[in-house]
């Protein structure tokens, strides 16, 4: 089936990713872990700006760059270059913003997504590298505030900018590759996607082949989705009412869910892009073989080898694969028990769980995952006890053992107490008549029978309950 | 008893009596000065000077007083650009020569005047005023390094550091009697230099006497890795100062003797070249075509790279700051009410020049320009030791003179701002005097030579008196 597009969208994205895992900001000795620091307590004169400051590169960066833009199939440039873009506003420090223009670290590359009509090759533009401004906070809302707070924590620390071709149909496919994006990221180590404003997206978006509108300040994966739902829906409108769509910059509000026009064309800046004249050009091409030798094996590879090698199937691979700590996880757990039965474990079962409770992988642990899938598959507990201690576990903690015990979940356990049971009824009908008859001690004699049958390993209490149950049938 | 003299003399001062007194009698006779040098005495100048008394230095400055152009960033001391714009700002810390000089021992005495963000060629922009010429108080001191000339020439301090982006150093030595350098870019970092055209400046030392320079240079250049643009080389600048030129080679660039230069500068510069001869040197004329294109590339990279350096200056976090309604008024009306004519003139200039439609036309060709400005140099040195020609094309001009007037005043720079362009290293050393005012002869050479150009200049200097010569003013 091949999706036919009906409204001819064409969606293009640029993602910012700050590489928030280096340990220094870009072009200063500042530290990164800002995220719980007081404001402004993450600086020095070069992020500050202050004058007579100048610019270091971290090679750290530029290897995380590389990193990425290999891991995006990017072709990576002899020579990189910084340049300065030109605008102002409170939270850039220095007048203009050090980025790349002519160029980037990383060219042309691409990546695969599930598309709408199966895999679908999405083209990358380029990624290049640019330090993120600061922050303004705003004193109450922003058109009743008193005043703007400045932090500058964050200026300087390192952004890759992924610039996407407008090869997306629907928002749908926008999202995952998005969805793509930050899976290859999270497999290179790269970035904590958790931490606040670690991936940010602009979306450039048009319809029936017309002029494209930028969509700005998208916070969130979802926000993204419904930003370019919303944009295309408001597009379309626009077109039908006899409108016309022209260039233009537009605002997500998050809130209320729209967006809105911030500049037309006319008004659009021009930042005066000039070489950076304190960093000098950087040869970078001869790096690509040592870079290349530390690149991990990246999701899609990592799927493919998942159903060769442990023959699983496709949907179990991709689902395990997408964070490298899932994909860690099931292999250590395909290596202690049978890798297909621990692939609908860990994909279908732990992951929906763990969903559910918008937990991480971590809250498990492979020896408890391995110790319940050894538990079904040899037939000791039902399927249905496993999910059981699975649950228990996220819930209340505990071991797989333990809880077994609690619950009396072990399946033959519960068979030779059942039997046990049977026998002691059947072979002492004098007791059974005296059950009958209100005797309650003739229980006890009953209950010491089935201890006796099982050597000890029944629950006397359970025993009791048994025999009741059976009796009162 | 502060004078005009070297750093051996004030060594054998402090040897004398004390670092103390040294630092004191320097002060004082900044106190009495008629010619504004100094935006700022340091107050602690005294107490390093005492500190260093009580505790000994080792240090190669140990208790030299030494002067700094005011875009030199010093920890805990104003440090304005002349401008009115960084008006209260201290910065917070040392730049990369003020760290060196510190280690070194050396005093620092205070700042000194100079154009509006080195944005001039006479020290009038400034806004404490304009600095008057030692040699003749009704002339310019040359700039934008025209504090750093004149107090050395004034006898206020031995020895000072200014900066030079397109002759900033060269032209005040030039007009106030004084040696120069401008090192080659790389030589000496900029970290803490606050920047006006990045990729043209340098900051150089200007004192009485060549092996001052080198004394000076053996402290402050060397590798900085805060700054990217500065070179891993290790050199001994004092190893150049030996009196022997014999063999040197030397071109004469017909293109720096052309319109416009004054005859009688001219003649002082072909004496000292023919003294040169005397010495053992040879001479020969060279052609650098494209040197009639410099000026123009030079001032379309210098404003386009200020136009950006120059946007961090909003009100926003240092400095002034008017008052506004939003942001965006408050830092339009503090550029406004912080800039002066010429600073604006070039911001608007700049951001012309790149912006689109023009960044091709203007920019993209200046930089052109500048390769085959370099190409100029690299082929005349491929067969000469130095270039010689004259700093300025005429001795200093009257204060008011040329004020009015940019292009004119741009002009004066025709000779200085090709070294930046090519970042050579050059040496300004006086070589006469015309109706009594200095002459400069520029010493040119090849990248990271600066031991031949300084050899040059010490040999002339120890074969010739010019440098003896006390302006009236201060005598």
């Amino acid at each position: 089936m091949v999706y036919e597009n009906p409204d001819g969208v064409r969606i293009g994205l640029e993602v910012h990713v700050q590489l928030n895992k280096l340990n220094t900001k870009l072009f200063c000795g500042c530290s990164t872990k800002y995220h719980d620091s007081e404001p402004n307590t993450h600086v020095c004169p070069v992020c500050l700006g202050l004058p007579g400051s100048l610019p270091v590169i971290n090679e750290k960066a530029v290897e995380y760059a590389m990193k990425i833009g290999l891991a995006l199939n990017c072709s990576i440039v002899e020579q990189t270059q910084f340049h300065r873009k030109n605008y102002y506003y409170p939270d850039l420090p220095k007048g203009f913003q050090t980025t790349q223009y002519d160029f980037p670290i990383a060219g042309e590359g691409k990546i695969v997504i599930e598309g709408e009509d199966g895999e679908r090759v999405i083209g990358i533009t380029r990624a290049h590298m640019e330090e993120d401004p600061g922050r303004l906070q705003h004193m109450g809302s922003i058109d009743k505030s008193k005043g703007t707070l400045i932090n500058y924590n964050r200026s300087g620390m390192t952004l890759i900018e992924i610039v996407s071709e407008p090869d997306m149909r629907s928002p749908k496919e926008a999202r995952r590759y998005l969805d793509k994006l930050r899976s290859i990221l999270d497999y290179l180590d790269v970035f904590d996607g958790d931490l606040e404003g670690a991936m940010r997206v602009d979306a450039n978006v048009s319809v029936f082949m017309g002029e494209r509108v930028e969509v700005k300040n998208i916070s969130s994966f979802k926000g993204a989705e419904r930003a370019l739902l919303y944009e295309i829906m408001r597009q379309k409108n626009h077109i039908r009412r006899g409108g016309e769509i022209t260039l233009e910059t537009r605002h997500f509000d998050e809130a209320r869910g729209v967006t809105l026009s911030m500049r037309t064309k006319e008004t659009e800046n021009d930042y005066r892009y000039f070489p950076e004249p304190d960093l000098v050009p950087l040869r970078v091409a001869d790096r690509v073989p040592e870079i290349l030798k530390t690149l991990p094996e990246l999701p899609d590879a990592k799927r493919a080898r998942f159903v060769k090698e442990y023959d699983i199937i496709d949907m179990h691979a991709r689902a395990l694969t997408t964070e490298i700590k899932v994909a860690n996880f099931y292999e250590d757990v395909a290596a202690k028990v049978d890798p297909k039965a621990a692939a609908v474990w860990v994909a279908d079962i732990l992951k929906g769980e763990l969903n559910y409770r918008d937990l991480n992988i971590d809250a498990f642990n492979v020896g408890d995952i391995a110790e319940i899938i050894t538990l079904v598959t040899e037939e000791k507990i039902t399927e249905s006890s496993g999910v059981e201690i699975i649950r228990t576990i996220l819930d209340n903690g505990g071991k797989p053992q333990d809880i077994v015990k609690e619950k009396g979940l072990l399946k033959v356990e519960d068979d030779i107490v059942a039997k046990a049971v049977e026998e002691a009824i059947a072979e002492n009908p004098e007791a059974v008549a005296d059950f009958h008859a209100g005797k309650e001690k003739s229980m006890n004699f009953l209950v010491g029978k089935v201890m006796q049958k099982t050597k000890g390993r029944a629950d006397a209490r359970e025993a009791r309950e048994k025999l009741i149950a059976k009796l009162s049938e | 008893m502060a004078a005009w003299t070297d750093i051996s003399n004030i060594k054998q001062k402090i040897a004398d009596s004390s670092a103390e007194e040294v630092t004191a009698a320097y002060i004082e006779t900044i106190g009495k000065s008629k010619i504004n040098g100094f935006t700022t005495v340091w107050d602690e100048a005294i107490n390093t000077a005492r500190e260093i008394d009580s505790n000994g230095h080792d240090g190669p400055l140990a208790g030299i007083p030494i002067a700094i152009k005011e875009n030199i960033s010093t920890k805990g001391l104003s440090t304005t650009c002349s401008s009115k714009i960084l008006q209260g700002y201290v910065p917070p810390y040392d730049a990369h020569v003020i760290e060196r000089l510190k280690e070194a021992g050396a005093v620092i005495l205070g700042k000194t005047n100079m154009d509006e963000f080195a944005m001039g060629t006479s020290t009038e922009s400034s806004c404490y005023g304009p600095t008057f010429n030692p040699w003749d108080m009704s002339r310019v001191p040359g700039g934008s390094s025209g504090g750093s000339a004149a107090v050395v020439a004034a006898g206020e301090a031995p020895i000072s550091l200014g900066s030079d982006t397109g002759g900033s150093v060269r032209c005040p030595a030039a007009y106030c009697g004084v040696v120069g350098l401008k090192p080659t870019y790389g030589c000496i970092s900029r970290y803490g230099l606050i920047s006006y055209a990045n990729s043209l400046e340098q900051i150089g030392p200007l004192a009485t006497t060549v092996s001052d320079i080198a004394t000076i240079m053996d402290v402050v250049a060397g590798y900085d890795s805060r700054d990217s643009t500065s070179i891993n080389r290790e050199n001994n600048y004092s190893d150049a100062l030996k009196d022997d030129v014999k063999g040197m080679k030397i071109g004469v660039p017909e293109e720096y003797f052309g319109e416009g230069i004054d005859k009688d500068v001219e003649k002082s510069v072909w004496d000292a070249i023919s003294k040169f001869e005397d010495m053992g040197a040879t001479y020969e004329k060279v052609s650098m075509p494209h040197t009639k294109y410099a000026l123009a590339s030079y001032y379309i990279i210098a404003m386009s790279e200020a136009s950006s350096n120059l946007a961090r200056f909003d009100g926003t976090r240092y400095g002034l700051r008017a008052e506004g309604e939003n942001w965006h008024v408050m830092a339009s009306k503090t550029r406004a009410e912080g800039f002066g004519t010429e600073v604006k003139r070039r911001i608007l200039l700049g951001t012309y020049a790149l912006s689109a439609g023009y960044h091709d036309k203007y920019y993209l060709k200046a930089l052109k320009v500048r390769t085959l400005v370099k190409q100029d140099f690299d082929k005349a040195l491929a067969n000469v030791d130095v270039l010689m020609a004259p700093t300025m094309p005429a001795s200093a001009f009257k204060i008011g003179e040329k004020i009015e007037d940019p292009l004119s005043l741009y002009l004066a720079d025709v000779n200085t701002v090709p070294i930046n362009l090519a970042g050579v290293p050059s040496i300004s050393v006086p070589c006469g005097f015309v109706d009594d005012m200095p002459v400069g002869l520029q010493i040119i050479g090849k990248q990271f030579d600066e031991n031949t150009i300084i050899k040059a200049a010490y040999c002339f200097e120890q074969n010739t008196n010019h440098h003896t010569r006390r302006p009236r003013e201060v005598a």
